[in-house]
């Protein structure tokens, strides 16, 4: 059996460097990890999807409809797309920014309403106001490591791995930024 | 301890071990940060070429003189260095040589979905398909020596999946290869038709040597699980299908995708019942395997379209149908990819758009100005093809025709194969328009250097080529430098040079919007002087959308470019520092 994590937003919003962040934090553990990325075209702004898998084996390194033990959205319309990747009895962790997508912008499509209200009626719904929380740690870019902090509580890591891993990943920069976000994050 | 690495930059870690000198490579999606990961080893010379060809000609020249090299590109820069690698194959190495080539079934990035796996085949040299980054080490590190060992240019074949998935590497340190001596060699690197007659005999009898190791090597592996089911599979499409059916089945992995042998397949399959050849894109192990008559079930059981996913392959072979998953109870509006805030190219198009101008298109992030609302882009073809291809429709349809025409091309893809379209309508007495978008970086394979930014690709200084001169050197008398942001100078400049009888080179120049230096200010605010004439939302802008009959910018998302502000004919658009 393995663990299966499913990072979904737009791109553009840092999920790239949370899939990167939370493989690295399960090496540690000793599984055998695998993470899926996105490059090139779809992430200018498109929706984009990454995959984080762990366990004694992993083979392939997507992740079927069904199959999701854990779906972490950076965006309403975008968890609302990956619900049907969610096992049943999964967990939808979602920040509650809406991003509006080409076709709603040019007035082709609607933006569906009460995402995260329809969202729980049908799964495990924990939602969260990423972007209030990155601006309080000091930058808005830092949405990324909220979520990341947010979903660390919801796993068997140790916190003092989670912090390791910040500190390996992040440009030095930005730690002190990020160490914040994922603080207010883990102890939403 | 292992690390956990993308498929590219375990390729890297192989050929580093391996002892690789030189490797030169054109960026393209998904084979972009093989060589981006080689910046981090000192010894290595790596470079970015200005296209695929001259990059396999570099490697080709440094195996020669010596020096295991590579080449790495996706599967239509392959299509590009196709000339010297068919040459190649007949003159071999002296150092041994690898060429990577990323293929992109589902198209993520991409403008085809071919197979380059037939590549090996037509032109007789030898590939290796791994399936995770630990084998993406592994097979390039075996690719040099037996590169050298069969005097053969080897190919590693990637895709997305396993290009860009990080998986755990296990490392060693680098292998001390010396230099081999170069000699003077008539017979075997100069391939006229005297020497390449007697090579061809070389060619064909390597190709033997190669389905005899084909047999034998641990690269094609089979797993015995006692089943009377047999899969035949590759690539990633092995971790789908073990995935899938786990130890119910069982498999014969071919590591080597090129040649495939023959004994072990009819062993294989003369032990199973039933035979599956699970290969995403082409049947191409499955037509070899009924050449031989073997009979599988092949591609009438899958598709030749996009990816495969372990549930497709339960469906097909143990006639397993998923749960139906949990579905939201209305349509999901999609999310195609679109032009940044602050992209250069929306002002280009807005104004394109504006003239109702026939739009030559090109590869690059400006193939999104075909995207709505601006649906400005009229053809995408290859790299360079806005170009030549423009000339084409001019010369089919005439002047009038050809003054509501323009090519768009941004500066690395002009450099790669843009500027020999523009030599040919100059020669060819074309009156072409070709507007550059020179954004000052290769954008969309993630911001690379290229011979027009003044830095190679470890950031070191050097010569800048100029796109002006160059324009100008091979005969273009109008040449116009002009930022696109400034909508209504450049709606003029393109106005002048589309009408002319003469070619003309428009160089839009604005930096990409992502860059480091490029730092806008502020954000845009929509004034009550807003007459909802909603000129701005033609932009194309992700910022900007209509709220309950008002145009509002989204502060999260604007990045304070200013291009709105220049469009609204009301000045209903200001520009307010940032909170």
């Amino acid at each position: 059996m393995t663990t299966n994590i499913m990072i979904v937003g737009v791109g553009g919003q840092g999920t790239l460097l949370a899939s990167r962040i939370l493989g690295n934090a399960v090496i540690g553990e000793g599984y055998d990890v695998k993470v899926s990325e996105v490059h090139g075209m779809s992430q200018r702004g498109g929706s984009v999807v990454t995959y984080v898998k762990f366990g004694e084996k992993v083979y392939s390194p997507i992740i079927g409809e069904g199959e999701a033990d854990i779906v972490l959205a950076f965006e309403l319309l975008e968890a609302y797309r990956a619900l049907p990747y969610l096992k049943k009895g999964g967990r939808i962790i979602v920040n509650e920014q809406a991003i509006d997508p080409m076709p709603v912008i040019t007035g082709a499509a609607a933006y569906p309403a009460d995402i995260a209200k329809k969202l729980s009626e049908k799964a495990n719904v924990t939602a969260i106001d990423a972007l209030a929380l990155a601006k309080e740690a000091g930058n808005s870019r830092a949405v990324n490591v909220v979520l990341i902090g947010l979903m660390a509580q919801n796993t068997q890591n140790p916190y003092e791995r989670w912090i390791e891993t910040l500190k390996a990943t992040v440009p030095p920069k930005f730690l002190d930024v990020n160490l914040k976000a994922f603080d207010l994050g883990y102890n939403h | 301890m292992a690390k956990l690495l993308i498929g590219n930059a375990a390729v890297a870690q192989g050929a580093y071990e391996a002892g690789v000198r030189v490797v030169a490579s054109y960026p393209g999606t998904p084979s972009t940060e093989i060589t981006e990961s080689m910046v981090q080893y000192p010894e290595v010379y790596v470079e970015w070429a200005p296209n695929e060809k001259v990059a396999c000609e570099v490697a080709i020249g440094a195996s020669m003189a010596g020096a295991r090299s590579m080449t790495c590109c996706k599967h239509v820069g392959l299509n590009v260095m196709a000339d010297p690698v068919f040459t190649v194959s007949y003159i071999g190495v002296n150092g041994g040589m690898v060429i990577c080539v990323a293929d992109d079934p589902g198209m993520h990035s991409s403008q085809n979905e071919q197979d380059s796996r037939h590549y090996a085949k037509a032109a007789k040299i030898a590939m290796l398909e791994p399936a995770d980054s630990g084998e993406c080490r592994a097979f390039t590190k075996a690719a040099f020596e037996l590169s050298e060992r069969f005097d053969v240019p080897f190919v590693i074949r990637l895709s997305t999946r396993v290009s860009h998935s990080q998986s755990l590497v296990e490392t060693e340190p680098r292998q001390d290869v010396e230099l081999k001596p170069y000699e003077k060699n008539i017979p075997k690197n100069v391939m006229m038709p005297a020497m390449a007659i007697k090579r061809h005999v070389v060619v064909e009898e390597r190709a033997k040597a190669l389905t005899e190791f084909a047999e034998t090597t641990d690269l094609n592996r089979v797993e015995d699980n006692g089943s009377r089911i047999g899969v035949v599979t590759s690539g990633i499409s092995y971790m789908y299908a073990h995935e899938a059916l786990g130890d119910s089945v069982n498999y014969l992995k071919l590591g080597m995708a090129y040649p495939m042998p023959e004994k072990k397949l009819r062993d294989f399959a003369a032990r199973c019942d039933k035979v599956f050849v699970i290969e995403e894109l082409d049947p191409f192990i499955e037509e070899h395997m009924k050449a031989l008559g073997i009979q599988v079930i092949g591609k009438e059981a899958f598709t030749m379209l996009g990816e495969y996913t372990p549930a497709m392959i339960a469906k097909a072979v143990l006639g397993k149908e998923p749960e139906a998953p949990v579905q939201a109870d209305e349509p999901i509006p999609v999310r195609p990819p679109v032009m940044c805030p602050g992209c250069p190219h929306r002002g280009t198009f807005y104004v394109l758009k504006k003239l109702g101008l026939t739009v030559s298109g090109d590869i690059g992030c400006y193939t999104l100005g075909a995207a709505q609302p601006l649906a400005s882009v009229d053809s995408t073809i290859c790299m360079g093809a806005s170009v030549s291809a423009a000339l084409g429709m001019a010369k089919a349809r005439g002047p009038e025709f050809n003054k509501k025409l323009v090519s768009v091309i941004g500066d690395s893809t002009f450099i790669h194969s843009g500027i020999t379209g523009l030599i040919d309508i100059v020669y060819n007495k074309g009156a072409n328009t070709v507007i550059i978008l020179d954004n000052s970086i290769t954008g969309m394979t993630g911001h690379q250097d290229n011979p027009t930014t003044g830095k190679t690709i470890r950031g070191e200084a050097t010569k800048q080529v100029d796109l002006e001169l160059l324009a100008k050197a091979v005969g273009v008398e109008h040449v116009v430098v002009c930022d696109p942001f400034d909508v209504k100078k450049f709606e003029q400049v393109v106005r002048e040079e589309v009408e002319r009888d003469e070619p003309s080179v428009i160089i839009a120049q604005r930096p990409c919007a992502l860059l480091k230096y490029v730092k806008y200010t502020g954000r845009c605010v929509v004034t009550d002087r807003c007459k909802k004439c909603k000129m701005c939302m033609k932009l194309g802008c992700p910022a900007i959308s209509l709220k309950d009959g008002a145009v509002r910018i989204d502060p999260n998302q604007c990045n304070g470019c200013g291009l709105c502000v220049n469009v609204c004919p009301f000045g209903a658009i200001e520009k307010e520092a940032e909170a």
